[in-house]
């Protein structure tokens, strides 16, 4: 007897289970998207783009036109397919290396330009693909690859505080905002509305997304709990940051 | 709205940055994506003069990445989506080009080639050659058109777009500043009045229909998981690379047959070569030429025939021995002796390649 497990109607059965670690935060974020675009049924209309990293993972979970893309780039791809047919629901999906390192010129710009995008950006702290080096996000006194004795702010600075800026180089109109796995009502909350504010045309819509590592946290499933939900919200504030008129705020 | 600039013919004198943009928009080119550099800055100039009197559209993007990578989220809509650089930009525009080389994407590209490396001039060379040809982690899976004057601006900008779309490799445009800046007379014409159908577009993503239920998901990727899986994908686009390109090659030779010495050169230092070929011919000296128009893939038969033929080979260029380095390997073999005249960043003229020739028999 099987089981079938309840999954969004847009991801594709015949490629799960998906490819992501045990205890990996994507599948969670990826979930919330997908049941986003069921319930604002945009399946077809949506044009997915994934970045590289372990966001490339993801190039065959929905059931939806998909680019996989080149680290950093989604932002470009998927502005480049929406300019070129504007009726299509944009996404780029990456981690926090892709938007906030290789790739933060085109996600200022981007922004700047108010380009009608969706941006889903995943925070780990860390890079996961390659092994768990430090990233743009890695926590001060964080343990990593790179930073074996911790991250010194002193000598490497303090993590990037990427919806903060966002919001400060956006017009209004945009949407910005900070989930967390940790919540996922309110992540998928906070999708649904990034995804709502292309279909009306608002502006340039981005989520980043507290999300776990298990596997480069080198951390059991209490301590993986802890650090997203306790110790990362300590510099990253959980919560929107810039809402259209348009949209109703979180709790109202 | 008028739907084209030009109805029927008619001569122009204009710059090449012009002419290009014309052949775009003549090609129902659909979208510009692109970001400054010298020297081919007027291409955006004239096509963002003309795009809202066409219904085409453009995007300045914060550099030559974004703009490569733009260009290619356009093809995969389903646009005739261009984008042009030189030089660093060239540089830069080689991840992109990478992407669309794995994945197949028709993407066009307009190098106007300005000296190097690094910053270097912004006014001419032909050192940009193997970063066109051969650029990126990859295998040059492309077709490079080296053009040598404003009528061949026009014609295989046109040309281009459909090159790209037929065979979906990516396909480029190999100016240089000189063609770029210098004002020139031309034929301009409407491709469809000439009976020259545009090969159709066709979207990879955003068709219509939900994927899932209505069609499968176009999904694309460049990544691979293990080795047999992209060496199985390289050995096929080989394989089909190989095979169109002898219909894609083109070149044009004289007096080849009988030359005791043949000048190879593309580009606009073919000008000066022909220049030199006939007053050397005048003066009774055998000497021919072979100018390659496509640099990838090159006509290797020819170019073997050729070599196999000649006494003595003499390779002009604007560069150090970039196009040489190409044709050797094509002509592997061949017993003629090689001589070069090599002005890396610096024009030929008619006269040098006339005195080298001289120099030699």
């Amino acid at each position: 007897m099987s089981v079938q497990v309840a999954m969004p109607k847009s991801w594709r059965v015949d490629t799960k289970p998906h490819k992501f670690c045990p205890g990996c935060g994507h599948g969670l974020v990826l979930k919330a998207m997908g049941e986003a675009i069921d319930e604002l049924g945009i399946q077809g209309k949506v044009v997915y783009g994934c970045d590289i990293g372990c966001s490339l993972l993801s190039w065959d979970l929905f059931n939806v036109d998909t680019i996989q893309t080149h680290h950093g780039r989604t932002t470009p791809v998927i502005t480049g397919v929406k300019r070129a047919n504007p009726q299509v629901i944009g996404i780029a999906y990456m981690g926090d290396g892709g938007g906030y390192a290789i790739g933060s010129q085109h996600l200022v710009n981007a922004a700047a330009r108010n380009e009608r995008i969706t941006v889903i950006l995943v925070n780990n702290t860390q890079y996961g693909m390659t092994g768990g080096q430090m990233a743009p996000t890695t926590m001060p006194g964080q343990k990593t690859e790179t930073s074996p004795y911790g991250r010194d702010p002193e000598k490497t600075g303090y993590p990037t505080q990427g919806p903060e800026m966002v919001a400060a180089i956006t017009r209004e109109g945009a949407y910005v905002a900070r989930a967390t796995v940790a919540k996922p009502k309110q992540m998928k909350d906070f999708i649904k509305k990034a995804l709502e504010n292309q279909i009306s045309g608002g502006g340039f819509s981005f989520v980043e997304v507290l999300s776990t590592c298990p596997t480069n946290w080198r951390t059991n499933a209490e301590d993986t709990w802890n650090f997203v939900e306790k110790e990362m919200p300590k510099y990253f504030k959980v919560g929107e940051i810039k809402v259209p008129e348009t949209l109703h705020k979180e709790g109202k | 709205m008028p739907e084209k600039p030009i109805k029927g013919e008619k001569r122009y004198f204009m710059t090449g940055n012009e002419v290009v943009a014309y052949a775009a928009v003549m090609a129902n080119a659909e979208i510009m994506y692109g970001y400054p550099i010298t020297p081919q800055n007027e291409i955006m100039h004239y096509w963002t003069r003309m795009a809202p009197k066409y219904g085409k559209e453009f995007l300045q993007t914060e550099d030559e990445l974004s703009a490569g990578f733009t260009t290619v989220g356009g093809v995969l809509a389903g646009r005739r989506a261009f984008t042009a650089t030189a030089g660093p930009g060239n540089t830069l525009m080689q991840e992109p080009i990478s992407m669309a080389e794995a994945m197949r994407l028709p993407i066009v590209v307009v190098v106007q080639q300005r000296g190097g490396p690094s910053t270097a001039t912004v006014i001419y060379s032909q050192q940009e050659v193997t970063l066109t040809t051969l650029g990126g982690n990859g295998e040059g899976f492309r077709v490079v058109y080296s053009t040598a004057n404003h009528q061949e601006l026009f014609d295989y900008t046109i040309k281009a777009f459909n090159t790209a779309w037929k065979y979906r490799f990516p396909t480029f445009v190999l100016g240089d500043g000189y063609q770029a800046k210098m004002r020139e007379s031309l034929t301009m014409y409407d491709p469809e009045e000439r009976g020259l159908k545009m090969v159709p577009t066709e979207a990879y993503v955003g068709k219509p229909g939900v994927p899932g239920i209505d069609r499968p998901p176009g999904q694309y990727r460049n990544t691979y998981n293990v080795e047999e899986e992209i060496h199985e994908v390289v050995q096929q686009y080989t394989k089909e690379f190989n095979a169109i390109a002898p219909e894609v090659a083109e070149y044009e030779s004289f007096g080849t047959e009988d030359a005791d010495l043949v000048i190879v050169s593309h580009g606009v230092v073919y000008r000066a070569v022909k220049e030199a070929v006939s007053e050397l011919r005048e003066a009774g000296m055998k000497v021919g030429y072979f100018r390659p128009i496509t640099l990838r893939p090159l006509a290797e038969k020819e170019l073997k025939e050729m070599a196999g033929r000649a006494k003595a080979l003499l390779m002009a260029e604007s560069s150090v021995g970039q196009m040489t380095r190409l044709v050797k390997e094509v002509i592997y073999g061949a017993t003629a002796d090689i001589h070069t005249l090599y002005k890396p960043g610096m024009g030929i003229s008619a006269e040098d390649v006339a005195a080298r020739v001289r120099s030699i028999l």
